[in-house]
């Protein structure tokens, strides 16, 4: 294995739950206010997950006051306080790009039945 | 005192901060560099030691190198450099450095020999803007007009015009080590050095410190 390689997964964290494109994920993110840290939950959709050891990134999308937003996190980031699976999606591709043209009902994702 | 060590470029990663951000490091692996020479200023004209870096079997260089090399009893050796320094005596021929040399939080320069581009345009080596694609446009990537007409006659000296590009000895400065790995002898440096992968790299102290 190259050094590159080794280096990266040194940095890999090995408590980030497995989730895939279609998964609604509660992100709690640390944020850095002055002196207090606090945690927000960025709650949505996975729409992308992108690979690559450390590197590897995923990005999230929720509607907030009727507005889409979507934000784009390293999965490996000291950052990410932990990440919670809500539900697991069905979905037939790996980049959702199409929830940004749906809105309400039709942007819904339905729900892995359980086996 | 000035410290350098020649090294291998093994390519590129990011490393996370505690705040989140993320820094792009080259890693380079930096010997074990040997002493091959010491250069002083009676024999030499000048302090210096000279030393080598990646082994290769004797079979593989030229008997005067192969002599030269045995000189310091650790093989032979791919790459050579001079590093001038103060006193030479300090140091030992045979004797190894690694990264230890160096310390987090320093500055170097990286001088590599940046990929070669080949013979290339004016748009990629100069950046020129060139005309569009299309509607029309007969003007692509040409570099257009090169001067004036009766007057001067000529085309001035230091025109900017297609030509080889690349293949060249360059030096970044002030890059910060941001890590090591002593025991596999790595290097991490803020950011990209010049080179292609596995090309050699000389490392040394910041000529011009950031202040």
């Amino acid at each position: 294995m190259n050094a590159i390689e080794i280096l990266e997964k040194e940095q890999m964290r090995t408590d980030i739950p497995p989730f895939r494109a279609g998964d609604t994920v509660k992100v709690h993110v640390k944020i850095v206010e002055g002196q207090k840290e606090r945690i927000q939950i960025f709650e949505g959709v996975v729409i992308r997950k992108r690979r690559g050891l450390c590197r590897a990134t995923f990005t999230v999308r929720k509607i907030s006051y009727g507005v889409g937003v979507e934000r784009t996190f390293p999965v490996h980031s000291p950052v990410i306080e932990k990440i919670e699976v809500i539900t697991r999606g069905r979905v037939r591709r790996s980049r959702l790009y199409y929830l940004r043209s749906l809105r309400g009902k039709k942007a819904r994702i339905k729900e892995l039945g359980r086996r | 005192m000035k410290r350098g060590l020649i090294g291998k470029k093994l390519g590129m990663t990011q490393l996370f901060w505690d705040d989140g951000s993320v820094m792009p490091v080259t890693v380079i692996e930096m010997g074990p560099c040997v002493v091959v020479q010491k250069k002083t200023e009676e024999t030499d004209g000048y302090n210096a030691i000279q030393i080598g870096f990646g082994r290769v079997d004797e079979k593989r260089v030229t008997k005067p190198i192969a002599g030269h090399c045995a000189k310091s009893g650790k093989g032979c050796f791919r790459f050579f450099k001079e590093i001038r320094i103060e006193s030479p005596d300090d140091y030992e021929v045979g004797q190894q450095m690694g990264t230890d040399i160096f310390t987090i939080g320093d500055y170097v320069d990286v001088i590599g020999t940046t990929k070669g581009r080949g013979f290339t345009g004016a748009v990629k080596r100069h950046g020129f803007r060139g005309g569009r694609a299309s509607h029309g446009s007969m003007f692509h990537r040409a570099p257009g007009s090169i001067g004036a007409s009766a007057f001067p006659s000529r085309v001035f000296k230091g025109k900017k015009l297609p030509g080889h590009m690349g293949a060249v000895r360059q030096t970044v400065q002030n890059l910060m080590v941001v890590g090591m790995r002593p025991e596999r002898n790595l290097l991490f440096v803020s950011g990209p050095v010049p080179g292609s992968v596995n090309g050699m790299v000389l490392v040394q102290d910041a000529k011009k410190l950031q202040g």
